[in-house]
């Protein structure tokens, strides 16, 4: 909370407790738009009345309550109030304005998660899942939200009024899901989080001005996700991207090349995110039964505490890959398990793993190529590492890739 | 609020595949839908080849053989059951036997003002 009224301090405190008040609004008026306009103003209100008259106690009340009562007047002025409106607004004046919101602090959590799960329903598609869950739960600008996706904003605003819509016309429940349900739903909400974050992550330019960096934002979401939920997988998945984002600096070089992780600089990873990435990855297989993002981190921290591409443990990735594949198959899962088994078996047992992929699920998948062309440049056969370079290029469709490939097809 | 629940499927496929529910077990869910107080109303369909469209244009009666769109999955059947919400109707739906070989497109019902 501030106790100066210069505006870095009315914007962090906005930053930090916007959010917490619109989750809950948005459970007490059952309604996105208005709880989102009732919020906006309730925030004004207290520009206005704390520099005279101090900063309340409790303000996180004190913005709860004043944006309830800014909803019903928004409700009074429209014009043409429906006979259900109005009767949830007598109802509403009835109450006395104390109770319903000042439950002890774990109804405020709540509120915070029961927004998460609905922005992230399944019911929305997963671009709306994207965009809601930035605005609503980030509070990120519509603005900063369509710069980063290349769209416009009247596109993304149109995105997000649509998703509203459907939350309201569809009665998607404004709830944490119940025990039944809540490890499919939890899905949903780390399939947005990691969206969010391989967005940003897999960009090879730094964040343009006035864009926000999606991978810190998605780390920063898990992290509190994690708070509001104790759960192995949220665990696994924090662990997963601090590892990434851990080698993010030494993945491109000053030209926007990508670097291999084997040719990356170690001596630059991070290693205050490889530490907290490693332990966490060690909590979330703690409980004996890793799911698809802690495997995946466990595979990330074997890398991230290897010297070297040679002194990595292979054996135990290629181990971790093969469970992945048992229990998420994929063809892609299945290239990955077959390059970890290259390096230790030999690049001829990588190319007898990968020839199949190539001739059913990944056709088109240019990392296949690549990844066989490699195997096959290290036993010497030329012609077929070309020919290789040759389709992963015709396939690719980035820049940044192109030219590597480019590069390897040169080296020949 | 009240939710229809229609059920697609390919017409050829929905009684043949391994998976393919028996008339007795739709009718199992059907009457534990109603003794739940779910739901409304639901009825299997005869066959696509059976249906006709009706449209009517400057006051010109336009009828059609066939149903109204040609798609690879047809309109089997259909439930109207009454649901707390999204998440209780998808519940419902998912209990719908012929959602294991075709797909269930849930509608929230629109109420019509009468006033």
């Amino acid at each position: 909370m501030p106790d100066r009224f210069d505006q870095q301090s009315l914007n962090a405190f906005y930053q930090q407790e916007s959010r917490r008040v619109l989750a809950t609004l948005i459970r007490l008026l059952g309604d996105f738009d208005l709880a989102e306009d009732a919020m906006q103003e309730a925030f004004t209100a207290a520009w206005h009345q704390w520099p005279q008259a101090g900063i309340p106690a409790n303000p996180y009340s004190w913005l709860v309550s004043t944006g309830r009562f800014k909803a019903i007047d928004l409700l009074r002025k429209r014009s043409r109030l429906q006979a259900r409106e109005t009767a949830w607004l007598e109802q509403q004046e009835l109450l006395s304005d104390a109770e319903n919101f000042a439950e002890p602090t774990g109804f405020i959590e709540d509120d915070r998660l029961r927004l998460i799960f609905t922005c992230c329903h399944p019911a929305l598609s997963k671009e709306a899942r994207v965009a809601l869950t930035l605005r609503e739960v980030c509070g990120l600008t519509t603005e900063a939200i369509a710069r980063t996706f290349l769209v416009t904003p009247s596109t993304l605003a149109q995105r997000i009024v649509r998703a509203r819509q459907k939350i309201r016309t569809a009665n998607i429940p404004y709830e944490i899901p119940d025990q039944t349900i809540f490890a499919e739903r939890l899905q949903s909400v780390l399939q947005v989080i990691y969206l969010v974050f391989n967005e940003g992550y897999s960009s090879l330019l730094p964040a343009a001005a006035g864009t926000p960096d999606l991978a810190s934002e998605a780390i920063r979401l898990t992290r509190l996700l994690h708070e509001l939920h104790t759960d192995d997988e949220i665990n696994g998945l924090l662990a997963l991207m601090l590892l990434q984002e851990s080698r993010r600096a030494t993945r491109v070089t000053e030209n926007g090349d990508l670097i291999l992780l084997e040719d990356q600089d170690r001596s630059l990873w991070n290693a205050e995110l490889i530490g907290e990435g490693v332990s966490r990855v060690q909590e979330a297989w703690a409980a004996g039964n890793p799911g698809f993002y802690s495997l995946q981190a466990a595979i990330a921290a074997l890398h991230a505490e290897a010297a070297s591409a040679q002194d990595t443990d292979w054996h135990e990735i290629s181990g971790i890959y093969t469970l992945l594949l048992n229990r998420y198959p994929s063809p892609v899962i299945a290239l990955n398990r077959a390059i970890a088994v290259a390096m230790h078996e030999g690049a001829q047992a990588g190319i007898d793993l990968i020839t199949p992929l190539i001739e059913r699920e990944l056709a088109n998948y240019h990392y296949a190529y690549a990844a066989r062309a490699k195997l096959y440049r290290q036993c010497g056969n030329t012609d077929a590492a070309k020919a290789d370079y040759g389709k992963a290029l015709n396939l690719s469709d980035r820049e940044a890739e192109k030219a590597f490939l480019q590069a390897q097809l040169r080296a020949l | 609020m009240k939710y229809l629940c229609l059920v697609y499927a390919n017409e050829n496929e929905l009684h043949s595949l391994p998976d393919s529910p028996q008339d007795s077990e739709c009718m199992a869910y059907a009457t534990a839908l109603h003794e739940s107080g779910v739901l409304v109303a639901g009825e299997a369909l005869e066959p696509v080849r059976t249906a006709t469209t009706v449209r009517v244009r400057n006051n010109e009666l336009l009828i059609t053989d066939g149903p109204f769109a040609e798609t690879k999955e047809q309109l089997a059947g259909f439930y109207l059951i009454e649901a707390k919400d999204l998440n209780h109707a998808i519940r419902k739906a998912a209990g719908i036997p012929p959602a294991r070989v075709g797909s269930i497109e849930i509608r929230p019902v629109r109420e019509l003002q009468t006033d």
